[in-house]
């Protein structure tokens, strides 16, 4: 059965299209279609129902060393409120998840990991679990949104006094408050994009979409669905769980070393890991230069010769023209590399081209 | 301007538009909103044989890919070259955006006309 995010009915309101992910009823699309979405985000703002996302707290006078020796970052000197990517790896290197952790203060972590890995994240920290740490799944009880887009501060800042909005990338506001109802307020996303995910009582995630809706009206913020943020986080070149990582492809592989500190004494998948440099496969970006459309798990030619497959790919609708990710072997990975992709029996020509595919300019 | 109230109109959700001996073949608006931002068309080429019921090309969207099934038998005359660079016009246009011209045709699907259609959409609606 699946299961409703609290903004179930607005969405169905809004004229979003229904369709079931990671076990929640979410909207593909609403009726202005992905592309719109998509360039809404890129050029104005755009706002996400990320409900279905799960919450686990980590607490208590261990949780710093628990965190160090189940995650692959290093949690080391992070202050109150900052929030820090990493990969969660399983003894042979692959990847159970990939999650996001705030500071909420000493000894008490909040962790943000896919819907559809939720349950699955949860019994394997729970198993992790020792002496001077307690995990809880606290997921049903958070809603979340996702404002995102160059106006995403504008429009804020209409609803909440400066101060209280974040201001470097990857920190967070636990004391934020938007119409008298608490609410955490994140510096984040999965769009490429400056913006904004926040966090409130699930009850209370249909009042703030509203109120946000309204803030937002002279920006032209317009709802997106779960298509625009699919093509926004490949365009951004942002891997995602089950497509450029899973349970045997490991966070190196995928292309985020950045956040595996080997020179942590110990953590879990370190050994296997080591065991595996150098790596024989990589991830990369491959742009289509003939015509077609590339797709996921297509496989990947040199010539006739197999060399890897793509995770993820379609038609970009900023950067125009199809892209894809794709994991290759290590030596088929260099810029200008041509290749070919087998999508339903046809052969699109590819390059390989530096990742990430877009990136925003930097104020 | 076409009417979309003169075509003939597939279970699969492509119309037929007859001028003479050769019928113009395309999608309908349930279609094209239903698929959502088409980003690319294939489409076979002049001279090639289509079969009615068969699949003769497909349009793909951001999210996925979905066949076009041919009304009729017969022969590519042409094909609609504008839609390989602006697949969008099928969203904007659906009954202006053909995607073949065939002729030599020797057999046809079951279709239905417009009222019949309207109707056969809504049921589909509702058993969503």
């Amino acid at each position: 059965m699946e299961k409703k995010t609290p903004l179930y009915d607005t969405h169905v309101k809004y004229g979003g299209s229904i369709v079931e992910f990671g076990g929640f009823l979410l909207p593909v699309q609403y009726e202005t279609g992905i592309k719109k979405e998509h360039m809404a985000v890129r050029t104005q703002c755009g706002l996400f129902d990320v409900s279905h996302m799960g919450e686990i707290l980590v607490q208590g006078p261990k949780a710093l060393d628990y965190l160090n020796y189940v995650l692959t970052n290093d949690f080391n000197g992070m202050k109150d409120g900052r929030a820090r990517y990493s990969p969660m790896c399983n003894e042979n290197g692959g990847t159970v998840d990939d999650l996001i952790v705030y500071k909420r203060g000493d000894n008490d972590y909040f962790v943000v990991v896919n819907a559809a890995n939720k349950d699955k994240d949860y019994a394997w920290m729970k198993d992790k679990e020792a002496e001077g740490v307690e995990v809880t799944d606290v997921s049903d009880q958070y809603g979340q949104l996702a404002l995102q887009g160059p106006k995403a501060q504008e429009i804020l800042e209409k609803l909440v006094p400066a101060d209280m909005i974040p201001a470097g990338y990857y920190t967070a506001n636990f004391e934020g408050e938007i119409n008298g109802i608490p609410c955490i307020i994140s510096r984040t996303g999965y769009t490429g994009e400056d913006g904004f995910e926040i966090y409130m009582a699930a009850d209370k995630a249909p009042e703030f979409w509203e109120t946000l809706m309204e803030a937002g009206k002279e920006e032209d913020l317009i709802p997106c669905g779960l298509g625009a943020r699919d093509t926004l986080r490949l365009e951004a070149s942002m891997p995602l769980y089950g497509h450029e990582m899973n349970d045997e492809i490991s966070p190196k592989t995928a292309g985020l070393g950045f956040a595996v500190k080997m020179d942590k004494p110990e953590f879990i998948g370190k050994e296997a890991m080591e065991a595996a440099m150098p790596l024989k496969e990589k991830r990369v970006g491959l742009k289509a230069v003939s015509r077609g459309i590339l797709r996921e798990h297509c496989e990947v030619f040199n010539d006739g010769k197999l060399v890897g497959h793509t995770t993820s790919g379609t038609f970009m609708p900023y950067l125009g023209g199809s892209y894809a990710m794709a994991i290759l072997d290590a030596d088929q990975t260099e810029v200008g590399n041509k290749l070919q992709v087998v999508v339903r029996g046809r052969s699109i020509d590819v390059e390989v081209v530096p990742l990430p595919f877009y990136k925003r300019d930097q104020k | 301007m076409i009417d979309p109230k003169e075509l003939k109109y597939t279970k699969t959700h492509e119309w037929v538009r007859y001028e003479g001996d050769a019928a113009f073949v395309g999608i309908s608006d349930y279609a094209q909103h239903a698929l959502g931002d088409l980003v690319f068309v294939n489409l076979p080429e002049p001279g090639d044989e289509v079969e009615a019921g068969e699949p003769f090309g497909d349009v793909e969207s951001v999210k996925a890919v979905s066949d076009l099934f041919s009304p009729v038998s017969g022969e590519v005359l042409e094909i609609n070259e504008e839609l390989l660079d602006a697949p969008q016009l099928i969203n904007e246009q659906p009954y202006e955006a053909w995607f073949i011209k065939v002729g030599g045709i020797t057999g046809e699907e079951e279709m239905m006309d417009a009222e019949r259609y309207d109707a056969f959409c809504e049921e589909e609606e509702g058993n969503e």
